[in-house]
């Protein structure tokens, strides 16, 4: 399957990245070599199995529901890029 | 020199007070003073954070019973979260971030009494088998082939590995997701084992690839990354994926007996065109073992081919998610917009440089609607065929033998024009993290032109201690003395 220039768009969209129209013939041709490359995939017999997301094993562990950390404000602040008085600052989101 | 020495004999040599952890971390400093401006090794040096921490590691000496690693001097991945110290992950993203904790592998070696020497470079956000990807410039390889080419370090973790085989720190943390920590080893002539997923805690590590992410060390001596690695490793309930089990004792396992031990000897690592220097090594490397008491099985992990592949929708995915977080809201650098969306997309597009960025839409596109069952989730049921393919093969044998990379380290510039060139150097060592598995890379030899090659060892889950005691083996028997051009007191 080959991604069309608006997919490219779209995904870039989705993602949150800002491309000029140079980069997105770029990553055009980029993306088709790697997406055309993984189809190797496709002549895999997968039928029945079940996808594998973690191979941990691990069993969660449950702690005790009380609060075990929080409470400093001027940490979590202290990289922010932008803020005014204790909260994150970004552009107007409601008008 | 104080820099040649192992984190054994150094540990030694600081008990019995024949040098001080000042003047032992003052030599390294020196090294990195000397070569860091060539090899771009260290993106952050914490020199007088180090100086007063050999101090105190000096205080302890003299007051006695002190724990493994006091006073040696160690360099840090830039992916850990280091209290107080900048962290970059190489990108431009995190600007000048400075993390509020400590991660827990690296709270974990202070609490064993090592030095931090800085901070070192690494592909951005670990992405890369080169070290080319940094923000912060390429690491060059402290190992040159005589025709003046920069070679690479390999990577993510190629500011470790060069800083480890220059003399430059005495062992390194690294992090491995599809190679990371065995490939740049392998590259550079040092031993570096990526333990079992789950054995060393991922939490304040920056994520790339959440289900494959796991900590490791790089170290000159398969012994002093088992004592490396004993200090790091350990549960922590910070972080859901870490195992509830003890850390064995890693240091005895590397002289243990390999009589009777099955090794197997897995076919589809010999592809078409295997170069016939790593061919002739794998086969020295067979031999060794056999003379050390092991049976030698040949074994078939029929799916290897598409571990590659299944890595490339699987990583990219998880990336994908995981660098979400990276927005220019809460941390990091930030390029404004007229609207929230615009300051995202600006940020984003600034901050990454170009294969995180192929990496993120790589993986946003697999797991968009549409794509998700064709891409994302047949790779994940491969995944369970590589997984099965070593469970059967652990059926039949104790550990597999294979060589680390398809060819030695290459020249700055080359395989980068084409993604899928560079990503085809991580072949041998992207299966056994699809799997979870130990894996250790151990210097074998050098090719014609001098350049280091590295074998690979891969055990059952959680046997870490059996992929130690055949490295070593291997390593004994190879008696690889050979050393970098450009070293700490040498070529500087």
């Amino acid at each position: 399957m080959s991604l069309e220039s608006a997919t490219i768009k779209k995904i870039a969209r989705l993602a949150r990245i800002g491309l000029d129209e140079a980069a997105v013939t770029r990553l055009q041709a980029e993306l088709n070599g790697i997406v055309g490359w993984v189809e190797q995939l496709n002549e895999v017999d997968v039928s029945g199995l079940a996808p594998l997301a973690s191979v941990s094993g691990t069993t969660l562990h449950l702690r005790a529901d009380v609060v075990n950390d929080g409470g400093d404000r001027e940490a979590v602040l202290a990289n922010a890029p932008g803020r005014e008085g204790p909260f994150f600052a970004v552009p107007k989101v409601v008008e | 020199m104080l820099t040649d020495l192992s984190i054994a004999g150094a540990a030694e040599g600081l008990r019995r007070r024949e040098f001080s952890a000042v003047e032992l971390v003052d030599a390294h400093l020196d090294g990195i003073e000397a070569l860091n401006g060539r090899l771009n090794a260290y993106i952050t040096v914490v020199a007088d954070q180090a100086r007063a921490a050999a101090r105190q590691a000096d205080g302890a000496l003299a007051g006695g019973d002190v724990p493994v690693l006091t006073g040696i001097p160690l360099a840090i991945k830039d992916l850990f979260c280091t209290q107080g110290v900048r962290t970059t992950a190489a990108s431009r993203i995190l600007g000048n971030f400075i993390p509020p904790y400590e991660s827990t592998v690296t709270a974990n070696l202070l609490r064993e009494g090592a030095v931090f020497l800085g901070k070192v470079n690494l592909d951005e956000f670990a992405m890369g088998s080169s070290n080319a990807t940094s923000a912060f410039g390429p690491v060059v390889s402290p190992w040159t082939r005589g025709d003046g080419a920069s070679l690479v370090p390999g990577g993510s973790s190629g500011g470790s590995a060069a800083a480890v085989a220059a003399g430059l720190a005495m062992g390194a943390t690294g992090t491995d997701t599809g190679g990371s920590i065995r490939q740049p080893a392998a590259f550079t002539g040092i031993a570096g084992i990526k333990p079992t997923y789950g054995r060393c805690s991922r939490w304040g590590t920056i994520a790339f690839a959440s289900s494959l992410d796991q900590a490791g060390p790089l170290a000159r001596s398969v012994e002093d990354c088992a004592i490396l690695l004993g200090a790091m490793a350990g549960y922590d309930p910070k972080d859901s994926t870490s195992a509830d089990r003890a850390v064995p004792d890693y240091r005895s396992a590397c002289t243990r007996s390999l009589r009777g031990v099955r090794i197997g000897i897995p076919k589809e690592y010999r592809p078409e065109g295997l170069s016939p220097e790593i061919e002739a090594m794998w086969e020295s490397g067979i031999a060794w073992l056999r003379e050390a008491g092991c049976e030698i099985v040949d074994v078939s992990l029929p799916h290897t081919k598409y571990g590659l592949a299944t890595y490339y929708i699987v990583a990219p995915a998880e990336a994908s998610s995981n660098l979400a977080r990276y927005d220019g809201v809460r941390f990091g650098e930030r390029v404004a917009g007229a609207t929230l969306d615009e300051l995202y997309e600006n940020t984003r597009a600034a901050g990454f440089g170009a294969e995180v960025q192929r990496r993120v839409l790589i993986g946003t596109y697999v797991l968009s609607s549409g794509y998700y069952d064709a891409y994302y989730l047949r790779a994940q049921k491969v995944r369970a065929l590589i997984l099965r393919d070593f469970t059967e093969a652990f059926e039949k044998v104790d550990a597999l033998l294979t060589p680390t990379a398809p060819s030695a380290a290459f020249a700055l510039g080359e395989k980068m024009d084409d993604p899928v060139q560079m990503y085809l150097n991580d072949i041998f060592t992207v299966p056994a993290s699809m799997a979870g598995v130990p894996a250790m890379s151990v210097p074998a030899a050098v090719d014609a032109k001098g350049l280091p090659l590295g074998l690979q060892v891969i055990g059952r889950p959680w046997d870490e201690e059996g992929v130690l005691a055949v490295s070593a083996a291997i390593e004994r028997a190879a008696g690889f003395a050979a050393r970098p051009t450009l070293r700490a007191g040498v070529g500087a």
